[in-house]
């Protein structure tokens, strides 16, 4: 079905496919997702391929590792949809052994029986936005579905797929060690390769964000979610799976090959209302792409022009470091200082503030080896001031 | 040129509110100095808005022509004066152009602390004080009680005090023929050499520098080479007149006369207020007496917000002084906040005023250091220095003594707050020299240390007294005090900006006050930071800011990766405005907001 082709040296890319619908907006979220009654599914296929050849022009010579559906619901999209943007990919670019497709699912009982064909379609990876295991937090978070419909999801994608990874909301109001502990484990024991624990982030902009601001309700403090983020560390730990980035969590192989194109200054195509996509520019410097994020608008756009960007610019050299600083650091393993300066044409060290980087390692917040520069474990935690010194 | 014995010129002397503009308008509407056209309300307030913008605070003048009871025609020399105690020699100056002044009270509120400290001055110049009621048409007010109370607080004879109303008119005739039989006329001879006292003086853009005279003997022409004694520069006058209110020019000032006159001077700085002026070919023997060169009293550093203002502040603070050369001032550096100035001022308000101008007028964002009074250092090897600076202080090895300046403070207040402000005054060193009452107000005289007052005691005493009492002060003597340096250390190391030196008995309540503060400012950090308040090696206050532990974005936004490095740069521009202190990051506003001296 994919054109397998032997691993050559052409620079890496991976794909992003944005679905912007959902079934209801959840109160804490700020993605491009949009609730419309209906949806011409057609029109939206011949769309999404269109925008895909539109980019696949734009980088020649790539060859693709993965390919992410994301939202929004892609679990909402008709398979016939995904299994076209997956053959038409195949097409346009070269692609390695076991290209890493993944889509995300929200735990709908209609939506898990879609499950198997998406694997027909292609899909080797899903992620399933459990968040909760218990019912008053789902509703609390605005979620459709149930405790026990996330437990079923969660059974059926395993049957389903090599590969399967969930997520989970912590740092909940009133959230406390224990209740964390408890919830935590539950999950733990389906065994995923894979999981994404996001402590609970009010953005601007969205339900939650009013709310807090009027005081309805209240984020555990500082402490508390230091105290809930080393819990999660400990017990992912202690099942075999390893913090790898601040929210993800693997077994040792198992990590999202996908996202790890983000951490490390990878390549990347975004299509779909909203993407975000990363193109190669010469020494270093990168072309940012973004799609409209007005999914209707979108749509216009790619049928009249033939692509839905709204906005191009370029990303300097410079900048471009600074990304892959702040990213990089996410990682547990840290930067690679090899791949870095394969990436980016230049020594990380020209692209940090020595000073900095030296108090921070006296401070016991950095940690730094001939291969790679990381974040100790307390370091981590204070990742945005850290950035920020080394970025000044 | 007027005959002396018709000329009478007087000062008016009014707490605020008190009705002085009105009563100025009445006077000149009454003496037809302007046309109905031309007679707005509140000349006087029109002008002062105008001065306000111009230059700090300056005395103004309006000639009146009056055609008395008698049937002589007077001229009348209305001189305004600004009321303030930062300004005391600029008023002691004004006052001494004059022979009278007319006390205007507010029938319904009575005598206030700065009325008080300005009849005391025209008193001890021997002026005829007329006192006025004034607002006799309000239903509260008590004529009968006030006129007592002039006569127990200031101890004037207010039996011929005239009930006025500013707002109907009534009185305002009788207030004019008291001007014209009361007040003495000058005294004066234009024969002899020219002898003038330079009264005040400010930049007209297209004048250039007016200066403002009283001629005592002698006469000012046109064409006159003209000689400063104090700074023996001459000048040849080239413009002589008189405001009616309006500039208008005349052929020349004779004794006794008031006007202003222009002769090419650059800058406000080259005149000097109660300097006598003479004729360059023919000097007087003798220059006025009293002049006294303006002096700071107060200092503080001036530092750009943003460091890029450095230059943009000095050019500023040049042209406020084209206008205003009563403030001083001088490049400093300091670790916390940059580069500055060193800035002196005659007082609180005067402070106040350059500050707002700089912001208002010129758009910087300053920061100000607390305010610090000028102190005598007295050195183990028997010298001396003048310490404008905390930060500058001398080892205390070296230090035999240092002494501060006193005040004398005036406080008029309504007696049921008195209790608290006794205890302001205690708890500020304060020794009491006298409490008397008339009727249910309070008059206390307090010695005070100036350190005391500049630091907060204005703003604590509006507010203790719920804004009732009223407060004047003059300067008294130096005393030695037992003063230290307290110095503020962030992570161990002193921040100079907020090194200020107290009394020993003051250091740990306000080393205290400042580490509280300082601990819900500074945002806290990676490590745990130590704040301290110390005297020497010795510690008196001290509080922990604890470690920062988790500031990481759990969430991250898949592809956009944009909207991260936004983030950082926001937040890079944000450190912009952090100095960096050994390695804590501290930012403007706190220091800022720990400078701000309304505590408490
Ligand atoms: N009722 C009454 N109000 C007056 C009288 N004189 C002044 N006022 C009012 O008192 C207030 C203060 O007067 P103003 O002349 O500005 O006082 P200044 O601050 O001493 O110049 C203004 O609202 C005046 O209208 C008066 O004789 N009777
Ligand atoms: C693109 S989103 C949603 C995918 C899918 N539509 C869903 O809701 O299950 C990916 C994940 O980000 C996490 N997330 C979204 N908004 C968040 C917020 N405000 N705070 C913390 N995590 C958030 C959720 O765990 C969510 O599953
Ligand atoms: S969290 Fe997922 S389901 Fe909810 S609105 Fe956002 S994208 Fe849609
Ligand atoms: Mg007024």
């Amino acid at each position: 079905m994919t054109t397998q082709t032997k691993a050559t040296n052409a620079p890496p890319l991976a794909l992003y496919v944005h679905w912007p619908f959902c079934e209801r907006k959840c109160p804490y979220c700020d993605f491009n997702s949009h609730v419309r009654e209906q949806v011409d599914h057609d029109r939206w296929r011949r769309a999404l391929l269109a925008d895909m050849r539109h980019f696949a022009r734009q980088t020649p010579n790539h060859i693709l590792h993965s390919i992410f559906f994301g939202g929004g619901t892609p679990s909402l999209m008709h398979p016939r949809t995904v299994a076209a943007l997956i053959e038409e990919a195949a097409k346009l670019w070269p692609t390695v052994n076991g290209l890493e497709i993944t889509l995300e699912a929200n735990p709908s009982s209609v939506e898990a029986a879609r499950l198997a064909a998406y694997r027909s379609a292609g899909v080797n990876r899903v992620s399933l936005g459990v968040q909760a295991l218990d019912d008053a937090s789902l509703r609390f978070l605005g979620r459709l579905h149930t405790a026990d419909e996330a437990l079923r999801a969660l059974e059926i994608a395993r049957t389903t797929f090599d590969r399967l990874s969930f997520d989970l909301i912590y740092a909940r109001p009133e959230q406390s060690l224990a209740q964390w502990r408890e919830e935590l484990t539950r999950a733990l024991s389906f065994h995923a390769g894979h999981l994404s624990a996001y402590q609970l982030t009010i953005e601007q902009d969205t339900a939650f964000f009013r709310r807090h601001a009027r005081g309805e309700f209240h984020l555990p403090d500082e402490d508390l979610a230091a105290d809930l983020f080393a819990l999660t560390e400990d017990l992912a730990g202690a099942q075999g799976l390893l913090p790898y980035e601040i929210s993800n969590y693997a077994k040792p192989g198992a990590e999202s090959r996908h996202n790890l194109a983000y951490w490390q200054a990878g390549h990347y195509v975004g299509i779909g209302p909203g993407a975000h996509g990363r193109l190669p520019l010469p020494e270093g410097a990168a072309l940012a792409t973004q799609q409209s994020k007005r999914p209707e608008t979108w749509l216009d756009q790619v049928e009249n022009k033939g692509h839905g960007s709204e906005n191009t610019e370029t990303v300097t050299a410079d900048q471009r470091c600074e990304e892959a600083v702040m990213m990089g650091l996410r990682l547990t393993n840290g930067i690679d200082k090899a791949l870095f300066a394969a990436r980016l044409g230049r020594p990380l060290e020209q692209a940090i503030n020595p000073q900095a980087m030296a108090d921070l390692i006296d401070l016991g917040m950095l940690c730094d080896s001939p291969t790679h520069l990381a974040t100790t474990p307390d370091g981590r935690l204070l990742l945005n001031s850290l950035t920020s010194r080394l970025l000044s | 040129m007027a005959k002396l014995e018709n000329i009478r010129n007087f000062a008016i002397i009014a707490h605020i509110d008190h009705g002085k503009s009105t009563l100025a308008d009445r006077l000149i509407q009454d003496c037809g100095g302007l046309t109905n056209r031309e007679m707005k309300q509140q000349v006087l307030d029109s002008m002062e808005i105008e001065r306000e913008r111009g230059i700090t605070i300056k005395a103004q003048t309006v000639r009146l022509e009056y055609k008395a009871d008698d049937g002589e025609t007077y001229i009348l020399n209305l001189m305004d004066t600004p009321g303030h105690v930062d300004f005391a020699y600029e008023v002691s100056r004004s006052l001494k152009a004059c022979e009278g002044s007319l006390l205007v009270v507010d029938a319904s509120q009575g005598v206030e602390a700065q009325t008080l400290a300005n009849v005391y001055q025209a008193i001890d110049i021997d002026h005829e004080v007329v006192p006025v009621l004034n607002k006799i048409d309000l239903p509260a007010a008590e004529p009968e009680r006030i006129r007592r109370q002039i006569e127990d607080v200031i101890g004037i004879d207010a039996s011929e005090a005239i009930p006025v109303s500013a707002k109907t008119g009534v009185g305002v005739h009788e207030v004019l023929e008291a001007l014209v039989t009361k007040l003495p006329a000058p005294k004066g001879d234009a024969n002899k050499p020219l002898k003038a006292m330079l009264v005040d003086s400010w930049y007209d853009p297209y004048l250039g520098v007016v200066v403002l005279v009283r001629v005592m003997d002698g006469v000012m022409k046109k064409g006159m080479v003209m000689k400063m004694m104090a700074t023996g520069a001459e000048h040849p006058i080239d413009r002589v007149g008189i405001f009616s209110p309006k500039k208008t020019p005349v052929e020349s000032l004779g004794p006794g006369e008031i006007g202003f006159i222009t002769a090419g001077i650059k800058e406000v700085a080259d005149t000097n207020v109660g300097d006598t002026i003479t004729e360059a070919k023919k000097p007087c023997a003798e220059a006025l007496a009293g002049f006294k060169p303006s002096q700071s009293v107060v200092f503080c550093g001036l530092f750009p917000a943003d460091a890029a203002d450095f230059e943009h502040l000095r050019d500023s603070l040049h042209k406020l002084r084209l206008n205003d050369a009563s403030f001083e001032f001088e490049a400093e550096s300091s670790a916390a906040l940059g580069f500055g100035f060193r800035c002196g001022f005659l007082g609180m308000l005067h402070l106040e005023i350059i500050q707002e101008r700089l912001y208002r007028e010129f758009n910087l964002d300053l920061i100000t250091t607390s305010p610090s009074v000028v102190y005598k250092v007295h050195k183990t090897d028997g010298t001396l220095e003048e310490l404008h600076n905390p930060a500058d202080m001398p080892d205390p090895v070296r230090i035999a003594h240092i002494e501060e300046p006193w005040i004398e403070a005036t406080i008029m207040l309504p007696d049921e707050h008195l209790g608290s402000v006794l205890k302001l005054c205690e708890d500020r060193r304060g020794i009491q020299k006298q409490l008397t009452y008339a009727g249910n107000r309070a008059m206390l005289i307090y010695e005070l240390p100036l350190n005391e007052v500049v630091y907060d005691f204005y703003d604590r005493l509006k507010s203790v007294s719920r804004g009732y009492a009223s407060f004047d002060y003059q300067l008294k003597e130096y005393r030695q005090g037992d003063l230290v340096k307290l110095s503020i250390l962030v992570n161990a190391e002193p921040v100079d900006a907020l090194a200020m030196l107290v009394h020993r008995s003051q250091a740990e309540t306000r080393g205290r006050g400042l580490c509280e503060r300082l601990k819900d400012l500074i945002p806290r950090q990676m490590f745990k930071i130590p704040i301290q308040a110390a005297i020497g090696g010795k510690v008196v206050a001290r509080e922990t800011i604890s470690a920062l532990r988790k500031d990481v974005t759990a969430k991250c936004y898949g592809g956009d990766v944009s909207r991260k490095r936004k983030l950082l740069e926001k937040q890079k521009a944000g450190k912009k405005r952090m100095r960096t202190y050994g390695k804590v990051e501290i930012p403007h506003d706190a220091f800022i907001a720990a400078l701000k001296m309304n505590d408490s």
